[in-house]
This record gives structure tokens, C-alpha cells and sequence, in this order.
């Protein structure tokens, strides 16, 4: 009797197994079919737009001349303002959260309320930004105003992403540490922080991938569409890609649609430069982890 | 080891913020009063867009910025004193014109183009040919929602089919001209239909469906001519398609709606923003035309220069909607009155 049960058993593990499988292969199917169907149509629509020109043209009312070169340095400039805000505060809260703060009900509640601001639509810190930044501090809708705005929208995410990587450092570093005299400050310096940097450096790449696609909030702070200057200052008016998008596609003539496509493309091509810069950095710093 | 790796952290950092500053000491200092900020309507956004490049060709210097918040996100701006310039594809309404008020907002109305709304079908559709006003209202009235569903209870003869509706975001102007020159009240609407600020969306939607119904700005028929079908309008009188000449002639009435920019008094003073109007007047009409819109007669064009060179504020249509009013004769008497 046992045998026969361990038997059915047997069958039905090997079966759900498989049938998990099959179900985790669809799962993949559907995801990188999707994807590779959108991918071929924006390359289909747009690569042919795609020029040197294009780069390094103004937008305009003809599409054949129009191009992305304000939204493209505007996107530029507003990722890295963004980056140099956001990842020393980022990481620094993290750092407080995980190796300072005392475990009380003060820290637990920032813990919710960082954890639950991560999941707050974009849309509601445009609003929080157009009071505060564009209104209140009086910042008008510039550079400096978009940034700031970006770096609330990723700041929870990279919170809780650093600390999941400082959580991943084995406590032993640290008390080898301690045993060998070395204060607090100097154990997450030269031990905790090296350790953790890769994974640290890679969620505030995704983070900051996520703003660089972000259009309502800077829609709701009054982004512009049309500009045919670069921004040459933190005060200076500014536009970024996904607005130019969004404005071509809804334009009523084909042509733009082109021009909406072959903008999706340079997107995307900045969208994986950075993403390849965060690979490079993460293999350079890990290489180097010895312990 | 570890030290070399913190010290490359610190050589990334400051190399990064080096740059930075670099980027941004290497340009000249900006001064928002030399910026034409202009705001508003995304409909009157590509004659704006266009001026503005026209205007760029000829006077290197001119910095203007151009946004899209729609007629209603224009004004808030503009009432604020955010901004010299609004578009608008309809006139302010009252509760506008009092935020300017109260914040000292003193500006001109200046018409600029005509539009005209089409509303369309699918091809596929071959009884739906003209439609009178009063059939559309009640279709699209408040009290059709979840009544007026099919198509052979709008006239009786035609198909016993679900009829499905298309109609552009409720914070557009057009969305506000509609329901104003159908229903008879602006913003009165059923709501179930399918809304979508990006009118290609509406092309497609009804592109895509034999019993479905749909309304928004006449270059988007014009652009996808062989998508769709333009219904003609029975207005009482007569029964007239949509067309550059219908509506510049005024007989493709009421969906036709003029466009216009808002520009504020103080903001006249400065040279350059007097200079972009006055380029927007000479040269708008022709770059209207060529986006897709159209453009006023010119003897109406003279009219709104002249109401701008005599800086006539107010609107000639005092927190009214426009529908069903010559703009020629309101013109007319609000340069007189001066």
C-alpha cells in the first residue's frame, strides 16, 4: 500500500512539475513575443526617420524636418540632475535606516510610509511638485523643478532598493570589523557600502530608467512641448522626450507618427546605454570585492 | 582593495558633478523675462508651434516655449501670470475671466483660425448619411446615458444595432464646444462613452467598428479620409458637410468654432512679445491653412489687428460660449466700442 501511494505520489509531482514548466515557459513566451512585436513595429515605422538630422533638429510644424535635439538634451540633463540629487540621498537615508536608526515605532512608521510611497502613482507627485517647486519655492517650470520632481518619484524606490542590498552583507563583515577596532563609520565605508554598491547602483539605474519614461508628472508641472532653445541653466525651460512623443502621436497627420516612432527609438537607445553603463560599473566594482 | 574601490565611487562623483557645472557655467544665464512663455490648447498647439518656428527663422534671438495643458490648464497658468500667451479653442469662461481679475490679469482676445468639428462614421455605415442636431442631442444628452443605446432609437429605420460612441477627453474645448452647440450646455454629455485626449485613438476606434459613432477636430477626418465617414449636419436650414469652405463660409454651422490666443496686456510692452504677435497676425492665417485649419477671412483679420493695435482686453464674448454668434459683428462692435 505505502509503495503504491509513494508511487501516485511520484506521478503527480513529475506532472505538476511539468505543468509548472510548460506554464513558466508561456508566462516567458507571452512577455519577450510581446515585446519583440513592439519592438519590430517601432523599428518598422521609425528607422527610416532615423538621421543624424533628426538627432539635431528642433522640433517643427513639417515632419520632415522635425526633430528631437531640445527633448533629447532636455531628457539629458534632467536624468543626470536627477541621479546627483537623488542617489547621495537615497543612499544616505537607506544607510540611516538600516545601520543607525534604532527599531522603534518612529522608524517603523518611515519604513511604511516609504514602502507605501513607492507604490504612489506618478500623477500625484506632479501635483505634490507643482505646488511645492513651481509654486511655493517659486521655481517655475524648470530644469531644476522636473528634477526635483523626478527625484521624489524614484527617491522611495531606491530607499528600499539600498537597503535591501546593505541587507544582503553577511553580519559577520561587520562584526569582523568591529573585532578588529574599526568604528561604526569606517566599517559601512570601506566594508558594508563596497559590498552592497552593485546591487545599490543597479536599482537606482532601474529607478532612474523608470523616470527617464515618466511623462505625467511633468506634464501636470507644465512641461512644455515646444522649445526650440537648449536649456542652459537649472532655471531654464526644458522638455523631454516621452512629452515630444506623446505630442506627435496625437497629431493628426501620419508623418508624425514616424516621427513618434523613430523618438521611441532614441529613447530606447538612451534607455540601454544607461542600463549597459550600469552593467560596466556593477562588473568593474564587483571584480574588485575580495574579502 | 576596498579603498580603491571607494576612491573610483568618489573620482565617478566628482567627475559627474564636474561636468555638470561645466554644462551648465558654459551657457549664458537665463532670464525668464526674455522667454515668450505660451500655454494652452493642444487643438490651436501646431499653428502656435508654427509661428513660433517661423518667427525663430527670422529673429534668432526669440526664446518662446510652447506647453499643452488644454484651453482649461491654459488659462489657470495664464490668470496666474505664468505665462504672455494662451491658446484656446474656446472662449474664457466666466469663472476665468474672474481669476484673472483677481489676479490683475488684463488681456486680449484675438481670434486666429477656424475649426470645424466633424462627426464621423465608419465607412461600412450607409445609412447614417446626415444626421439633424436634434438627433445628436439626443443621443449625446445627459439623459440618453444607458437609454439611447441603439441605432434605431435615434431615427427608426435604421439598424437595431448597439451603436458605440467616441468623443475626445471632457477637459478639451472641443469637448465643451460640442456639448454646448449639440446639447445646449457645455460640459452636458452622457458619459458612457469611450474618451481619449489623443484623437487617433478616436480614428481608430471608429475605424475599427460598422456601428460606431464619433466627434472631434476636422483635420483628423481630413487626415484619414479613407478610415472614415463624415456625416453631414442638418441644422434646420440645410444640411452641409464639413469642409475647409463650409466652415470659412459659415454655412457648416454650429460645429464650426473659431480659435484663438489670449494675450496679456502687460506682457505687450515687451518689444519681443509685441513683435510674435504681430508676426502671429500677419503670418498665421497662411500657417493655419497649412496645418490643417482655417484660417479667418482676411477681412476679419484686419478687424483683429486692428483690436490688438488699440489693445481692446476683455472678451467679446463675456464668460459666454461662442457658439451660434458671428464672430464678425462681436468684432466689429468691440473695435468700435473702443
Amino acid at each position: 500500500m505505502n509503495n503504491l501511494f509513494g508511487h501516485r505520489r511520484r506521478i503527480y509531482q513529475r506532472w505538476a512539475e511539468r505543468t509548472f514548466l510548460v506554464a513558466a515557459y508561456f508566462a516567458l513566451a507571452v512577455s519577450l513575443v510581446t515585446l519583440a512585436v513592439l519592438i519590430t513595429d517601432i523599428l518598422m515605422t521609425g528607422a527610416s526617420r532615423l538621421s543624424w538630422d533628426f538627432i539635431t533638429s528642433f522640433p517643427s510644424r513639417r515632419a520632415g524636418r522635425a526633430g528631437v535635439y531640445s527633448p533629447l538634451v532636455g531628457t539629458f540633463y534632467m536624468i543626470v540632475l536627477t541621479a546627483v540629487i537623488s542617489f547621495p540621498v537615497g543612499v544616505g537615508a537607506a544607510i540611516y535606516l538600516e545601520e543607525y536608526a534604532k527599531k522603534n515605532f518612529f522608524t517603523s512608521l518611515i519604513e511604511i510610509n516609504i514602502a507605501n510611497l513607492a507604490g504612489v502613482p506618478s500623477i500625484i507627485y506632479g501635483l505634490l511638485s507643482l505646488e511645492l517647486f513651481v509654486r511655493l519655492l517659486n521655481l517655475g517650470r524648470s530644469l531644476i523643478a522636473g528634477s526635483l520632481t523626478m527625484v521624489l518619484l524614484i527617491l522611495p524606490i531606491i530607499i528600499l532598493v539600498s537597503r535591501e542590498a546593505l541587507k544582503t552583507v553577511p553580519r559577520s563583515v561587520r562584526e569582523a570589523s568591529f573585532a578588529l577596532g574599526a568604528s561604526r563609520w569606517q566599517t559601512i565605508w570601506h566594508q558594508v557600502l563596497p559590498i552592497s554598491l552593485p546591487g545599490i547602483l543597479t536599482g537606482t539605474i532601474l529607478a532612474l530608467s523608470r523616470a527617464i519614461g515618466e511623462t505625467a508628472p511633468l506634464i501636470m508641472i507644465g512641461a512644455l512641448t515646444y522649445i526650440a532653445f537648449l536649456p542652459d541653466g537649472l532655471s531654464s525651460p526644458f522638455t523631454v522626450l516621452p512629452i515630444q512623443i506623446f505630442n506627435w502621436v496625437s497629431r493628426p497627420q501620419h508623418a508624425f507618427a514616424v516621427n513618434a516612432a523613430a523618438a521611441i527609438i532614441v529613447l530606447l537607445g538612451v534607455l540601454l546605454s544607461m542600463n549597459a553603463f550600469a552593467v560596466w560599473l556593477r562588473n568593474r566594482l564587483q571584480k574588485r570585492v575580495s574579502w | 582593495m576596498n579603498k580603491r574601490k571607494s576612491m573610483f565611487l568618489v573620482k565617478i562623483s566628482i567627475i559627474t558633478t564636474f561636468v555638470l557645472l561645466l554644462l551648465f557655467a558654459a551657457g549664458r544665464p537665463v532670464h525668464a523675462a526674455d522667454i515668450i512663455a505660451i500655454d494652452g490648447s493642444s487643438t490651436v498647439y501646431p499653428i502656435t508651434e508654427a509661428v513660433a518656428e517661423e518667427f525663430g527663422a527670422v529673429n534668432r534671438s526669440a526664446r518662446i516655449t510652447v506647453g499643452v495643458s488644454g484651453s482649461g490648464g491654459g488659462f489657470k497658468k495664464f490668470c496666474r501670470g505664468e505665462t504672455d500667451i494662451s491658446d484656446a479653442s474656446r472662449p474664457i469662461k466666466k469663472k476665468e475671466i474672474d481669476l484673472c481679475k483677481k489676479n490683475k490679469v488684463e488681456f486680449i482676445e484675438l481670434p486666429i483660425a477656424y475649426d470645424g468639428l466633424a462627426v464621423v462614421v465608419n465607412p461600412a455605415n450607409k445609412w447614417a448619411e446626415t444626421m439633424t442636431v436634434a438627433e445628436l442631442k439626443v443621443l449625446w444628452e445627459p439623459k440618453a446615458q444607458g437609454k439611447i443605446t441603439k441605432w434605431n432609437q435615434v431615427r427608426s429605420g435604421w439598424p437595431n444595432k448597439k451603436i458605440k460612441l467616441f468623443g475626445p477627453g471632457v477637459d478639451s474645448g472641443t469637448f465643451d464646444y460640442f456639448t454646448e452647440a449639440i446639447v445646449g450646455k457645455a460640459q452636458a454629455s452622457r458619459g458612457d462613452f469611450t474618451s481619449s485626449e489623443d484623437d487617433n485613438v478616436l480614428v481608430l476606434g471608429v475605424a475599427a467598428d460598422k456601428y460606431a459613432l464619433g466627434f472631434f477636430g476636422l483635420a483628423y477626418y481630413q487626415e484619414n479620409r479613407d478610415k472614415l465617414k463624415v456625416v453631414g449636419i442638418n441644422n434646420g436650414s440645410a444640411t452641409v458637410k464639413p469642409s475647409p469652405k463650409t466652415v470659412e463660409n459659415g454655412s457648416y454651422t454650429p460645429l464650426s468654432r473659431p480659435l484663438f490666443i489670449y494675450v496679456r496686456k502687460d506682457s505687450v510692452k515687451r518689444p519681443e512679445v509685441n513683435e510674435f504677435v504681430e508676426f502671429y497676425l500677419k503670418e498665421g492665417p497662411a500657417l493655419a491653412r497649412e496645418v490643417g485649419y482655417i484660417s479667418l477671412p482676411s477681412d476679419i483679420m484686419s478687424v483683429v489687428t486692428q483690436k490688438y493695435r488699440k489693445g481692446v482686453t476683455n472678451s467679446i464674448y463675456s464668460g459666454n460660449p461662442s457658439v451660434g454668434k458671428s464672430l464678425k459683428s462681436l468684432l466689429n462692435n468691440s473695435v468700435a466700442l473702443k
